[in-house]
This record gives C-alpha cells, structure tokens and sequence, in this order.
C-alpha cells in the first residue's frame, strides 16, 4: 500500500514553544536541486518584539543558576545535537553542502558547545580579579551577563556560525534572540527542537527565520537588547550602528563580505565569552 | 450545593433579570481581540485607559512612602513630553488613605479610591465594615470599593445582601461607591448577572460595579466584563440609570486594556469610554501603556527598566 508523504510543518523555537509566526506569513524552501522543502516562518519586527519578551522573563532564572549548571546544560546540548548528528547533517546539506561537509559542521558545532560548556565555570576566575589598590579596601571586579543578545547569523555556516555566535552569549548567563540564515534556515528549524530537549530552559535561546531586511532594523532599535553579535553587510552594519547608539548598546559584528573561518580555532574564544558581560567593581573596608 | 429555598430564590431573580448565553458570551469576546488598532487610533486607546486606571496598591507592606511615591506617578506617569494624562484614581487600604491625601493635596484631578468593608472577604460584622467606610471618607476618600456579601447572594438571601449595600451607600454620602462582585466566587454568568442587577438597584447614578478584588485567582476576563457590560446596558435601557463598570485584577498589558476598550465601545458605545463611566483597577497596566505610547512616538521598542519605578513594586 503506498503511503501519503508526510511532510513536516517548521516551526521556530521562542520561549520555549514552537510558534508560527504572528503574521502567519511563510516563505517556501527549496532544497539544493530546486525542489520544494517546506515553507518556513517568515518572522516579523513583532515576532522579534514576543521573542524578547521571553528572553527577558528567562534571563534571571538563568543567570541565577550556578556557572557549573549552565555548564552542565550546554553539554547537555552538544550531546542533543551529536545523538542526532546524521538528522543535522542532513538539513546543512539541503542547502548544498556535501555530506561529508555537511556531517563535518555539525562536528564542530557540537565541538564548539563543548568549548563553551567548559568556560562557563571558569570564566570568571580569568576575567574577574582582585585589583591592588593604595588603600585599606578590598577592591574586586566581578562579571555580570549584560541581559538580552541578539544575534545575526551569516548565511553560510547556517548551524556552526549561529551556535559559534550565541553560545558564549548563553554561557555567562545572557539569552539570546537570534535571526537565523534566510537562504538555510532549516538548521536553526532543527536545532530548536534539540534546545527543547536540552534542559536548557525556555526563553534562554529564541531563534527567529525569515527575511533580515525585516528584522535588522528593529534589532538596531530594540532598547531591551543589550548587544548584537553577527555578521552584516554595509547598509545593516550602518543602520545597527545608528540604532546602537541611540539605545546604547554593544555591537560585535563582523563583516559579511570578510566573513571568519567558523572552523579555526580563533572562533572560539574566552574574548567572545567577555564580550557579552559588564563588569562590576566593588570596595569593601579591610576589617582591622 | 444550594438548599432548595435558595434554589427556589435563585430561580425567580434569573426569571426576573434574564440568564447568560454562555457560550455566546465565549465566542462574542474572542471576537473583540481581532480588532485592528493601529497609528493614531491606538494613541488614542491608549491615552483613554491611561485616564482610566486606578492605580492600584493593596498590599500588607504598603507604607506612607510607597503611597506618597504611587501618587507621584498617578499625577505623572512619564515625561510630560509624550502628553501622557493623570489617571484616575489611587486605590488603597482605608489606612492609607490620608497619606495619599496628603500625597496629593485636595486641589487636584486625581481622586482617592479606598477599599472598605473588610476587604477582599468582606467578613466582619456590618458595623465594622460601616465605621470602616466612614472613616475612609473622613480621612479624604472620595470613592469606596465595597465588597458584597459573598456568603449571603449564594445562599439566596438577596434582602440581605441588598440591605447592606444600600447601608455603605448611606456611608458613603457624597462619595462615588463602587460595589466589588467577586465574580470568581459567583461561580457562573447566570449569578454574576443577576448579582449585577441586586446591586445596581441599590447603587447611585454615577456609581460603579466592579469584577473582583483582584485577591483571587480568576480575575477580570472579557467574559466577565461582558456579563456585565450587558446587564448595566440592559438595566440603563430599562431605567434610564447609567452604571459604570471597573474590572480589576489580571488586566496588566495595554493590549488587553484595548480589547476592553472595545469591547465597551461595540457595548455601550461612547458615552462609557470615559473614566467616570469606566476604569481599569490595576498596578502594572500603568507602565505598560506608557510603554507602548512610548514606542509609538519613537517607533523603537522599549526597554521596561526605561520607565520610573514600575507599578508591580509599589
């Protein structure tokens, strides 16, 4: 007896649910040959507006949980997306990527969570001090995760540059709404329901799909965003800049045209973990 | 479960006051929310239940200076740059009341709203809750919230319950009287309705009733509202008396206080969409309309620490 195809339905993942957009707008994706995917939510400024909503109501509980904990979870993460490596391989290599780069991306990504899982308890011994002073104080400066990142990931690297870019983020305690690849959105798709599965509590990591030109201005404005992090071209890196400074907050973008190599070694850093955290110092009176 | 004498009661006050299509109610408000209000008509919305809220604090930790800064922000919710109204009233506890006098002087638009009668259970003896009521007004209350007598509507002794609330009227005198249901404790629209009619018989023109305490667990719904929305529109058909109407309690974003909006404008229509016909008992609803007047102005999605100490500390 033949079968009726049974086609899936994307979703993204904010607040912990999967949601269709508001707009209930979808745009369709086709894969490498051509042929008809699936239609994707195509996310507007409004979208943006409920996913940071629920990364604020997350935020405290996360940055409240112990810095081994969030190591724990983001672990945890890394093991999601290994034991469904094969399934993640194959949605990079709908947008045309071999199977063996493709298989290679979702390595390294789950290589890269691990790197991170194992700053998160550690960060802070680096980055944080004890400062001499010429005075009977204690003098201390500690780290504090700055609140909501958005994140604006490249359209290459769909799975290895999103992660590579909210994971240091999520590591010191910061949430994340991330605007995934237009032309590959189908990973991050993907990807949320292994965040679902992670213990990683919802809200914490939002990832939206749908057109950047939408979307960009709104995350250049949004006060409630306390940095960006991500890749963009002139115009977007020009419109970020004048909506950064008139909410003031952190841009971390790197180009579009010179984009890294997600791969190297110099995309992981303790430098991309400090990126994302104030730094507090505080005096306190030496007793006698 | 009711003894069949108040059953018996029950039965001739639904017959008398008319029952609620239930499901029809359900379906009329899931409507009010498809509404699309945008630009300059939800400028409008928003300013409207910016005047019509009651700015609500009523907490056990409440003190003078929580008081005197709650009516700091009724007087002035935000910069005055983005023209944001006064609203209505503070509503506190009857020992708060003459802090918040104080607060805000006796030349002033703002009014004093006091919750009296042993709120939220309203289980103290009648003479209690009288000498409460008027010491509030003494004190510079200029509206009461009442509770009903909860125990005697559901045991169907509605002389009673009417007798009290006819007595906190006589006590309050020149003050506006707004009588608190308890809608989750009337359990069905059919008692909520008819609860609505015993006391809008007994109340003033110009006085309000109210959904809850906003002590409970179900507050203000749309529902609720529209019960009764619908029974003072009847009752003003009927008479000529027109009620106002206050939910309180669970209204917290400016996207629901619109949809109440509406839901009095396709009700009752204009005559209500003022705040001595209407009004929001509420703390957070304040900064989250001016929030979203702010974005409109800017265009930028607000941050909720950029607004002066939000209502949910108080």
């Amino acid at each position: 007896m033949s079968r009726l195809p049974i086609t899936k339905t994307p979703k993204v993942y904010v607040g912990g649910a999967f949601i269709r957009s508001e707009s209930a707008r979808v745009f369709p994706l086709k894969d490498a040959a051509g042929n008809f995917f699936a239609n994707i939510p195509q996310c507007t400024r409004k979208d943006l507006r409920n996913a940071v909503e629920a990364a604020a109501k997350a935020g405290p509980g996360w940055a409240k949980r112990t810095a081994y904990n969030r190591g724990q979870i983001i672990y945890r993460l890394g093991e999601m997306i290994e034991a469904r490596a094969g399934e993640m391989a194959e949605a990079i290599a709908l947008g045309g990527a071999s199977k063996v780069a493709a298989a290679k991306e979702v390595a390294a990504t789950v290589d890269r969570l691990i790197y991170y899982a194992g700053w998160a308890d550690k960060y802070e011994q680096l980055l944080g001090n004890v400062n001499p002073v010429a005075a009977p104080y204690f003098n201390f400066t500690v780290t504090e995760p700055m609140g909501i990142i958005g994140v604006l990931a490249p359209e290459q690297a769909p799975l290895l540059a999103l992660v590579s870019l909210f994971a240091p983020a999520i590591t010191s305690g910061n949430t994340v709404v991330a605007l995934a690849s237009t032309s590959q959105p189908y990973p991050a798709i993907l990807l949320g329901e292994m965040l679902a599965t992670s213990d990683l509590p919802g809200g914490v990591v939002n990832l939206l799909t749908g057109y950047r030109k939408e979307m960009v201005p709104t995350f250049a404005t949004h006060t409630h965003l306390r940095a960006l992090v991500g890749a963009a071209n002139a115009d977007e890196r020009k419109a970020l800049a004048l909506g950064a400074a008139d909410s003031v907050k952190r841009l971390h973008l790197v180009k579009t045209e010179e984009l890294p190599d997600w791969y190297a070694d110099s995309a992981q850093s303790l430098e991309a973990v400090r990126s994302t955290l104030e730094f507090k110092t505080t005096w306190h009176p030496i007793g006698a | 479960m009711l003894a069949t004498s108040s059953r018996a009661a029950f039965r001739r006050l639904f017959d008398e006051v008319g029952t609620v299509d239930a499901v029809g109610v359900e379906e009329r408000v899931a409507k009010y929310g498809t509404r699309s209000i945008k630009k300059s008509a939800k400028v409008w919305g928003l300013k409207t239940a910016v005047s019509m809220v009651d700015l609500t604090t009523l907490e056990g930790k409440d003190t003078p200076g929580k008081v005197a800064s709650l009516c700091q922000k009724a007087l002035q919710p935000h910069d005055p740059e983005l023209g944001v109204p006064q609203v209505a009233a503070v509503c506190v506890y009857p020992a708060m009341v003459k802090h918040a006098r104080k607060a805000l002087g006796s030349d002033t638009a703002v009014r004093i709203a006091s919750v009296a009668t042993a709120f939220p259970s309203g289980q103290a003896p009648l003479k209690t809750r009288l000498a409460e009521v008027k010491a509030a007004v003494a004190d510079g209350a200029d509206e009461i919230d009442m509770v009903i007598n909860r125990g005697a509507f559901l045991s169907g002794e509605f002389g009673e319950m009417q007798d009290e609330i006819r007595a906190v009227v006589e006590a309050c005198g020149d003050a506006t009287l707004k009588v608190i249901l308890e809608v989750s404790e009337l359990e069905t629209y059919d008692n909520i309705r008819a609860a609505s009619f015993l006391a809008m018989r007994v109340i003033r023109e110009g006085d309000f009733i109210k959904t809850s305490t906003g002590k409970t667990s179900l507050n203000a719904t749309l529902g609720n509202n529209q019960v009764m929305i619908e029974a003072i529109r009847d009752y003003y058909l009927d008479t000529g008396i027109s009620i106002a109407m206050k939910p309180a309690g669970g209204i917290r974003t400016a996207k629901q206080a619109l949809t109440f909006l509406v839901a009095i404008k396709e009700t009752l229509g204009d005559a209500w969409l003022n705040n001595s016909r209407y009004r929001f008992g509420a703390s957070a609803l304040l900064n989250d309309l001016v929030r979203q007047l702010e974005k409109e102005k800017t265009g930028a999605y607000q941050a909720p620490y950029y607004f002066s100490e939000s209502a949910e500390s108080y």
